[in-house]
């Protein structure tokens, strides 16, 4: 046995004696489970409950051997945190603290993943932008850190409600960017963010973002495997730059600082750094294909019409293409699961019989929008309409969706989408 | 790390650089170094960027010198003159964003905890002034209070050095600096002060004009910390650059200051106290019957 899998089977298994508030001869639920690879856990009998999108990360959490948790509240993240709390408590995390604030959590957080360990944190608009200083770092430092985001109003008047522009500010940094449609989605994808995000040619942060309080907050069928199975621990010892755990000869490694001159060596070296973090971002996409049953999923390929989306976006889609399929319309769906990578050859493809495309979208700015046409100029002659969306806390009616395609159809251009 | 990593295979040795060779065979590796030694053995840290004369760089290669295990030891830094020496040294470097050290070191320090529950791993957070009482206070309060188990050296030269001599927290009151056109307005901040209010279990305030001394006050910080929670070094390390101060006259800008207003002070808690007493005596002890052995 390699001294990697040593430490990781003993890691698994850690026996806690003594610990303050518990009797004597405590064993932690965690060590209690038993490990199985992510693949075996997605065939394992599974029971279906209806819970809210927080409990869905809750029992998410709960699976993934996770060693580090930190926390700070903030609507609507708070509940999934706190439950975290619950399962440090409980001992499915074998560490947790509530930190200061976001940028004192974010670089807390760093610090533990560096120390190569699996490590959790959790935020909502607001904090994520707080912690932007912090997370924007993450990639470069190859901290392969897993942030659930629960999206929130950014912009003035404050307000908690959903709305999804934060997610622009983590296109460009070089962390891996997914977000999920449902409480299903909340409960597989995390676990399958730690999985590709530690894998050694890939070694990035992921953030597994969903829409505040549609998803959070609101309840729907959850499909789980038993609590007695948890994935594979973190092997800090698997990673695309060595942990900062001075375990490897001692050398000039301040891999955080390679940049301490204004000469071309310097510049040379952060440009290389950084374009292997974007191609590691790349590389990322064949484990995500693997787990997630591909980067995107199309309904009615075929079709004329499409509607591309993403998060909460996608249901209210799946709604529309229903009733459009109930009047005898046929309309497509494309649902992009992965914004970091971004699926561009798989869209195209889907996208090509397509000669109207919406892009309905929970934010004013439409960042999927920018995307999708980045993607798609001159590779596709379809309409790309830049909406519907809403935000600041609204929801979006599948009426809304319906009025557009009716309005496209009728060349309705008295409306402002033309 | 075992100090066998740190050993290349048979015939490989004379092929590395010379500043490799000469660490794994005269470095301070497994061996206690003192003061007295310097110059005769190869330190962790030597080459360095820092201006000549800086009394900084004199500060951070005593704290080298004392570190109990440099082979488990991480640093965590920031933005600001001190790095640029820490960074060259043979110990790993977290060189984080602006202020985030305490929090860094709070998150690395637990996590080390859980990896390594049977082996001892150091985190030290060296960083200067600005970098800990203005960007970096509210981490360093919150790491303070949550007692982590890492120790924190202030490298106060009492302005921002490397950003071009501007007024910091710890600058004195009435100085004149850039962003302080009229003098300083406040206070010094008290952070030896609030380090008490906090209960950390060893607290010191050091100028190095004793080298001896730098190394037990540090070695003592970094083995508090490692058994009991955090623990504050804070020194003066001028920046004579921003002073003005001729390199020569270095040295006694210290001891000068010390005098003034920047005498040595030590505050060690009852439990640190019995635990320093316990493995200073048997130091004192083995030394003793190596001592007599040699005769």
């Amino acid at each position: 046995m390699s001294p990697q899998t040593a430490e990781a089977k003993s890691n698994s298994t850690s026996k806690h004696v003594n610990v303050p508030g518990k009797p004597e001869g405590w064993v932690p639920a965690g060590d209690l489970q038993e490990i199985v690879t992510l693949e075996e856990m997605q065939k394992l009998p599974k029971e279906t409950i209806f819970m809210t999108g927080s409990e869905a990360a809750r029992e998410s959490i709960r699976r993934a051997n996770v060693d580090m948790a930190i926390a700070y509240p903030i609507t609507p993240q708070s509940e999934t945190m706190q439950q975290a709390g619950y399962l440090f408590d409980e001992g499915y995390i074998k560490d947790y603290y509530r930190a200061e604030e976001e940028i004192g959590t974010m670089s807390a957080i760093s610090g533990a993943s560096r120390a190569g360990v699996r490590s959790l944190t959790a935020t909502s608009g607001p904090g994520l932008m707080r912690g932007t200083e912090a997370i924007a770092s993450w990639p470069g430092a190859r901290t392969p850190i897993v942030m659930l985001n629960m999206c929130r109003v950014i912009n003035t008047p404050l307000a908690i409600q959903p709305d999804n522009t934060e997610i622009s500010f983590l296109l460009n940094t070089g962390m891996l960017v997914m977000h999920a449609e449902n409480q299903q989605d909340f409960f597989d994808w995390p676990l399958i963010a730690f999985i590709v995000s530690e894998e050694v040619d890939v070694t990035l942060p992921c953030t597994v973002s969903v829409d505040g309080f549609f998803v959070t907050h609101a309840r729907g069928n959850v499909a789980m495997c038993d609590k007695k199975y948890k994935i594979p621990p973190r092997d800090g010892w698997r990673n695309a730059v060595p942990s900062m755990d001075n375990e490897n000869p001692p050398a000039r490694i301040s891999r955080d600082a390679p940049i301490q001159k204004s000469n071309f060596i310097s510049y040379h070296m952060h440009a290389s750094w950084q374009q292997e973090v974007f191609s590691a971002v790349e590389r990322s996409a064949k484990y995500f294909d693997k787990y997630l049953g591909g980067l995107i999923e199309v309904v009615n390929p075929d079709a004329e019409e499409m509607i591309i989306a993403s998060g909460a976006a996608v249901s209210q889609a799946r709604e529309a293409v229903r009733q459009e399929e109930e009047k005898g319309n046929k309309v497509g769906l494309i649902k992009v699961k992965t914004i970091r990578p971004w699926p561009r050859e798989q869209i195209i493809a889907a996208a090509k019989h397509a000669k109207v495309i919406l892009v309905p979208e929970f934010n004013q700015t439409g960042w999927l929008h920018k995307d999708v046409c980045t993607t798609l100029y001159g590779k596709s002659t379809a309409s790309i309409y830049p909406g519907p969306r809403v935000f600041g806390g609204m929801t979006m009616p599948t009426e809304l969706i319906l009025d557009w395609l009716k309005d496209i159809r009728e060349k309705n251009t008295s409306r402002n989408h033309f | 790390m075992s100090l066998d990593t740190v050993k290349p295979a048979p015939g490989y040795l004379e092929h590395l650089p010379v500043e490799y060779q000469d660490l794994v065979k005269h470095g301070q590796y497994g061996k206690k170094k003192k003061v007295s030694d310097m110059g005769k053995f190869k330190e962790l840290i030597e080459e360095h960027p820092m201006c000549a004369g800086c009394a900084m760089t004199l500060f951070i290669r005593l704290v080298f010198l004392a570190l109990p295990k440099p082979e488990h030891t991480i640093f965590v830094g920031t933005a600001g003159c001190g790095r640029l020496a820490i960074s060259q040294g043979n110990v790993p470097f977290i060189y984080g964003n602006y202020g985030d050290t305490n929090a860094v070191a709070s998150g690395l320090k637990r996590g080390l905890e859980l990896r390594f529950p049977e082996q001892d791993k150091d985190v030290i957070v060296m960083c200067g002034d600005g970098g800990l009482v203005d960007i970096g206070f509210q981490g360093l309060m919150h790491s303070w209070f949550r007692h982590e188990k890492f120790s924190t050296f202030m490298l106060d030269n009492e302005i921002y050095g490397n950003t071009g001599g501007q007024e910091s927290g710890m600058t004195t009151k009435g100085l004149v600096a850039k962003m302080s056109p009229r003098g300083k307005v406040d206070d010094k901040m008290d952070m030896l002060g609030l380090a008490k209010v906090a209960k950390l279990d060893y607290v010191a305030r050091i100028v190095p004009t004793n080298p001896a001394r730098v190394v037990r006050t540090a070695r003592r910080a970094i083995l508090v910390a490692r058994e009991f929670g955090s623990t504050y070094v804070q020194a003066y390390t001028s920046c004579n650059i921003e002073y003005s101060i001729p390199t020569p006259d270095v040295m006694q800008d210290a001891f000068d200051k010390e005098k003034k207003d920047y005498g040595f002070e030590e505050h060690i808690s009852d439990r640190a106290k019995a635990y320093l007493d316990d493995i200073e005596k048997k130091e004192k002890a083995a030394a003793k019957a190596a001592k007599a052995a040699k005769k």
